[in-house]
């Protein structure tokens, strides 16, 4: 059944407060400071106001209720101890700027953090406040330009990016005032040697890499890679997108990589999806501390304080208010003490014994493999390039039918170096009988491409919200609610 | 798939005509457009802007994917067809007509000949496709 907008519920006058006339004055806001016009929000019950949310909330596809298979994004189970540990009343209640003397317990967590990510990466040294994974590129990025700036190299300014590249990659060297230069892949998935050779100079800054690559594979050379990057002048960093495949086994820092950022949202299963709030932990190696950004938690003597500009004068500063997501990076602490080091290793091999199975399972169902003679890493990528020339239901087609299937469909149309392809995910918190579900579902869904493709050019046909027009929606963004007759409705604006 | 015979193209699927002034048309194939499926914008070129071979001077975004167009060959940007600010699914509907993106006064009008003919354009799709 279709939910009404929260909008279409507002009559004039309802409010939460409306039940309880006594308490909705406040006397204390002086008159000159009361708005004249009202705000335009809708005005709504309380009860009406929970229902429409949870309505919409039971609507979710989400790692709470479905096998939620998106490659590069690790939908893991986020378990319920570290939530409910996080919520402690002394964490919830604790003020952003309450003096250290007061924080102890909070600024402890945060050192264990840092010394607990700095030794499962192999890096010199850990800052917790980027608040997502794009802002810890940022700051990855901007710590390259910064170290480079201030050896007197000015000239480094060129970012070298496979074009396997989650796409933020470019995006950031980009803001970070760098040009970006492409690298290819060889047949096998790993970066091509030889343009690497070619594109290293006095101006290479650095390269970007994801290792397990976005192919779904490890890039075999690094060490190679790492020698000529170094050599040539560059910096490696590392994109931590994929961590959760190398957890425990593998440390970046010995790959030879000089920073690092890590979705602490994905690899340590703090919940994501639908925009955050995530959490972009940046790690470096010796050369590049002094440019961490701040503030990261110090201890003396027992004691613990927060590190500010004055002792690091060379830091690119502050990226958030406080100390990034405080919530998210508790939730993260509480996941690593529960997993200890033994259970971060069983991380990476449960993902990566759960993403080999499912993908030779698929192999066998009959669907192609992008990348067939190598192991998959965490994730794997298949690509429907067959199918969809034979029937006619392309990789999009499979995704939607998923959706009727009960099943979040995998990544599709990512990495674009792949046609038809879809990028599968299972998480080491899947079990087997999950898996094979879902090998059941896509059998079902390739059978029905065969039978009748015009099917599935209809699905989703059980959701809330049946196939959506992509097109018209990019071409007329229009994401603002306006109730009619007034200067924000549709009709007035400029499209 | 439609490859007229008169143009010239790239391996990164740019199409060019050869005006009678001298100037040069420049859009994407119709593989291109089908490959990216419906477009929602394109950026263009600022007139004036001196593009080399290879420049990086253009951008095509569709639901799927956001992709460079790059410069086939040396010149100055002369005009850049603005209509499709507002309609980019003319580089749909008519990739080798309406909806061609900006024209080009060309600083060595012999570059034009070290482009691919039709018949090498059409042998590169059948190559890729068989890979």
């Amino acid at each position: 059944m279709d939910e009404a907008l929260i909008f279409e519920r507002s009559r004039p006058g309802r409010a939460a407060t409306s039940q309880f006339p006594e308490s909705a004055q406040s006397n204390d806001i002086p008159a000159e400071l009361l708005r004249t016009s009202p705000p335009l929000l809708p005005q709504t019950s309380e009860l009406d106001t929970v229902r429409h949310f949870t309505r919409l909330s039971q609507k979710n596809f989400s790692i709470d209720t479905h096998f939620y298979p998106l490659g590069s994004c690790t939908m893991k189970y986020n378990p319920r101890a570290c939530n409910s540990l996080a919520m402690l009343p002394g964490f919830v209640g604790r003020h952003p700027l309450a003096p250290a003397t007061r924080s102890q317990g909070f600024l402890a967590c945060m050192y264990e953090l840092q010394e607990m990510l700095q030794e499962v990466t192999g890096m010199a040294a850990v800052s917790l406040t980027p608040m997502a994974g794009a802002q810890g590129e940022l700051a990855g990025v901007a710590m390259i330009r910064a170290y480079h700036v201030n050896r007197g190299d000015l000239v480094r300014t060129e970012v070298l990016v496979p074009d396997a590249a989650h796409g933020t990659n470019p995006a950031t060297a980009t803001m970070c005032g760098c040009t970006v230069k492409e690298l290819p892949t060889d047949a096998q998935g790993d970066v091509d040697l030889a343009a690497l050779r070619n594109a290293v100079g006095p101006q290479t800054a650095g390269i970007m890499l994801t290792n397990p690559s976005t192919l779904g594979v490890f890039e075999r050379r690094i060490d190679e890679i790492a020698a000529i990057v170094h050599e040539a002048g560059g910096l490696l960093y590392y994109d931590g997108a994929n961590l959760n495949a190398i957890l425990g086994k593998v440390r970046p820092g010995d790959m030879g990589f000089d920073v690092i950022h890590m979705n602490l949202h994905k690899t340590f299963s703090t919940p994501h999806g639908g925009g955050g709030p995530g959490s972009g932990a940046v790690g470096v190696a010796p050369r590049l501390e002094p440019f961490l950004p701040l503030p990261v938690v110090a201890r003396d003597d027992g004691h613990y304080r927060w590190v500010d500009a004055d002792e690091r004068p060379l830091s690119i500063g502050r990226l958030s208010a406080f100390m990034g997501n405080a919530g998210v990076l508790l939730r993260a602490y509480v996941y690593m003490r529960l997993l200890g080091a033994a259970g971060m290793e069983r991380v990476a091999e449960y993902a990566t014994l759960n993403a080999n199975y499912l993908m030779v399972e698929l192999r066998k169902a009959g669907f192609d493999l992008a990348f067939p003679d190598r192991r998959a890493s965490h994730e794997f990528i298949v690509t429907l390039k067959r199918q969809a020339k034979a029937t006619g239901a392309n990789a999009m087609d499979f995704a939607k039918a998923l959706l009727d299937e009960g099943y979040h469909a995998p990544t599709t149309y990512f990495p674009l170096l792949v046609p038809e392809c879809l990028l599968i995910e299972p998480t080491e918190t899947e079990s087997k009988e999950t898996i094979d579900g879902f090998v059941q579902a896509m059998q079902r869904i390739l059978a029905q491409a065969h039978e009748d493709a015009s099917h599935l050019k209809g699905a989703p046909y059980s959701t809330p919200v049946r196939r959506l027009d992509d097109v018209r929606a990019a071409r007329q963004l229009d994401v603002c609610y306006a109730p009619a007759n007034t200067p924000e409705a549709p009709e007035a604006a400029e499209l | 798939m439609s490859i007229p015979a008169e143009l010239r193209y790239t391996s990164d699927h740019e199409w060019v005509r050869e005006d009678d002034d001298g100037n040069v048309v420049i859009g994407i194939t119709d593989h291109a457009q089908t490959a990216l499926g419906d477009l929602v914008f394109v950026e263009l070129p600022e007139i004036d802007t001196e593009l080399a071979p290879g420049d990086a001077c253009a951008v095509v975004e569709s639901v799927k994917a956001a992709s460079d167009v790059y410069a086939p060959l040396a010149g100055k940007v002369v005009e850049i067809n603005s209509a499709l600010e507002d309609s980019p699914e003319r580089v749909n509907d008519d990739p080798y007509g309406d909806g061609w993106l900006y024209r080009l006064r060309p600083e060595d009008p012999k570059q034009l000949e070290d482009l691919l003919t039709a018949d090498d354009y059409e042998r590169l799709l059948v190559d890729s496709e068989e890979e």
